[in-house]
């Protein structure tokens, strides 16, 4: 098993009923990579990043986290389904930050990072605040512990967000166009802690319209449109000199 | 022309004739006749016996008879609302079999009348004389007499509780499915198992839907409960006709239960609204009720505030 190998693709693809909305992808990321994916919408990138936790089930190909096939088991040549509890306890070393946060709001901000760690990984509730303390001081939001969901604006949200994946200490975190849902001032705040998170060397994937972001953090960058990547490379190329003429299009639109 | 400029002293407040609304007045006429025709009746009509009612409504028959309700309604509700929170989250699971087995319950004990319900339960004695503890189609352990262990008040409870189960079923199921999917998916994301996520995230939550139309039902079941007088359980309608039997006065019986009735239907009234109002806070359940009643009494709250509350009692501004 290749240890640096993070995210491995191979010929993967998705299909909702009849509409097929990933059509074969290939890409590699690297431990400690951040891997910027960009594209209009319905271009699958949401989808893939959906696919590498096992929130959609993929339909042909392989893709593999860390060296393990995700959502199945394969021995002797043979695929086996992977159970419920498997599949959660796999789960729970991947971080996902969603467009609208999707926080809980019947909890704290405290109860929303503890909630995970105390239940799931069996941490103690003293140890799930240390840590859920840290991780806040880390997105710069210490003395908000006690603070309900919706007393936040969009930009703290996402940032607790952010450190309730971290607290679960995963080693893959998967961002789904995490600034799209916020006001324009801030923005800011949110790209500054995935930054400092990439610079810490957490491995990423990162669904975005930043091309700010996607140009300065990124390692790669994939631009994808109708179910396929159609160009890859490093983040400078691609939007400084891109190579097919979907691509051009998109990006004259989007910068 | 648009000025940029900071804020000016605000000009003099509106003064305009308000609209006017006949209709409230001749509405407000056509009632107060029809409502003093009604007093007028209570005076002057003494087919009411009131001195009747007053007598019997504080003996001890009746006070039996409202503790019988009470106790139906609490053992009811409670079977319903496990039930019913147990037959909506299989109904919701992916395993065919459990999901179908909840759709065929709540359809069958949903689609007869709950009078036959408590008739058959009171009557199934006849088709299971005993009850048997041990192996199915093998050898029993323990047998005991049906009627030994199912009483008539048995009976009722056991019917109204697996009656309401399958309409809770359905509140239940509207809670959860109210509940947007992103939260399972966050808590799915986390590694949280299905049941976890039920328990901890989803029901919860679903809690603000769950509790307005629970309050009706257990408002409905109270009044329900007066079925199970055909099984001759001494409730409250039973203690009232077991009098009406004595005295040959059915109507001032009958006037008496129902005051009771509505006294105890107002109680859990009031308990409703403050139950709505503390899992409504920061929602549209918080809209202000614009009954005579509710207008009464915030008008006398304006007149006499609370000091630590302002005058104007807000309802989406308040957080935790």
């Amino acid at each position: 098993m290749s240890g640096e190998v993070m995210v491995r693709a191979e010929g993967v693809h998705k299909r909702f009923g009849l509409n097929e909305v990933l059509k074969g992808i290939n890409l590699e990321v690297q431990r400690g990579e951040v891997m910027c994916v960009i594209g209009p919408s319905g271009s699958g990138k949401s989808t893939l990043l959906r696919c590498i936790n096992h929130l959609e089930q993929i339909h042909a190909g392989r893709l593999e986290v860390d060296g393990e096939l995700v959502g199945y088991e394969e021995r002797n040549g043979k695929l086996y389904e992977l159970r419920e509890r498997e599949v959660a306890r796999r789960r729970s070393a991947i971080g996902m930050v969603f467009q609208h946060f999707n926080l809980f709001p019947h909890m704290t901000v405290l109860g929303n990072i503890t909630e995970a760690p105390c239940r799931v990984r069996g941490l103690s509730r003293d140890q799930a605040v240390d840590k859920a303390r840290q991780l806040l001081a880390q997105v710069g939001l210490e003395g908000r512990e006690d603070t309900y969901p919706r007393q936040l604006s969009g930009g703290q949200q996402q940032r607790v967000a952010i450190a309730r994946a971290l607290a679960m200490e995963p080693k893959l975190m998967l961002f789904d166009e995490p600034t799209s849902a916020l006001d324009p001032e801030l923005v800011g705040e949110v790209l500054a802690v995935m930054r400092d998170l990439a610079k810490s060397g957490m491995t990423m994937f990162v669904v975005t319209h930043e091309m700010g972001f996607a140009r300065e953090v990124g390692d790669q960058l994939v631009f994808m449109d109708g179910g396929v990547v159609v160009e890859a490379g490093r983040p400078r190329d691609v939007i400084e000199n891109p190579q097919h003429e979907r691509t051009r299009a998109f990006l004259s639109k989007v910068l | 022309m648009t000025d940029v400029e900071g804020a000016t002293p605000a000009p003099p407040a509106i003064k305009a004739v308000p609209v006017r609304h006949p209709g409230r007045w001749v509405a407000a006429g056509v009632i107060a006749v029809l409502v003093a025709m009604m007093v007028n009746s209570f005076f002057t009509n003494s087919a009411y016996q009131w001195s009747l009612i007053r007598h019997y409504a504080f003996t001890a028959p009746i006070f039996h008879g409202i503790e019988v309700t009470i106790e139906l309604t609490a053992a009811a509700m409670a079977i319903g609302v496990v039930g019913g929170t147990l037959l909506a989250v299989m109904r919701l699971s992916p395993n065919p079999v459990v999901s179908t087995a909840s759709w065929f319950y709540i359809w069958a004990f949903r689609g007869t009348p709950v009078l036959v319900q408590i008739l058959l339960w009171f009557n199934l004695s006849s088709l299971f004389p005993h009850l048997s503890l041990g192996v199915p189609f093998g050898p029993t352990f323990v047998t005991v007499k049906f009627n030994s262990v199912v009483s008539a008040l048995t009976a009722g409870i056991l019917a109204l509780g697996l009656n309401e189960a399958a309409y809770m079923a359905e509140i239940v199921r509207a809670g959860i499915l109210s509940v947007d999917s992103g939260q399972s998916e966050a808590a799915s994301a986390l590694g949280m198992g299905r049941g976890l996520i039920m328990r901890r995230i989803v029901l919860p939550q679903a809690m603000r839907v769950i509790i307005p139309p629970t309050g009706n039902e257990t408002i409905s079941m109270l009044k329900t409960s007066s079925l199970v007088s055909a099984i001759a359980v001494a409730e409250l309608l039973q203690e009232t006709q077991s009098i009406i039997y004595r005295t040959y006065a059915p109507i001032p019986m009958l006037i008496m239960a129902s005051l009771w009735y509505l006294a105890m239907t107002s109680v859990l009234t009031v308990g409703q609204y403050y139950l709505e109002r503390h899992f409504g806070r920061g929602t549209v359940f918080g809209q202000p009720d614009n009954t005579l009643p509710r207008r009464l009494w915030r008008s006398i709250r304006y007149i006499r505030p609370r000091p630590d509350e302002p005058a104007q009692p807000s309802t989406l501004s308040e957080h935790q």
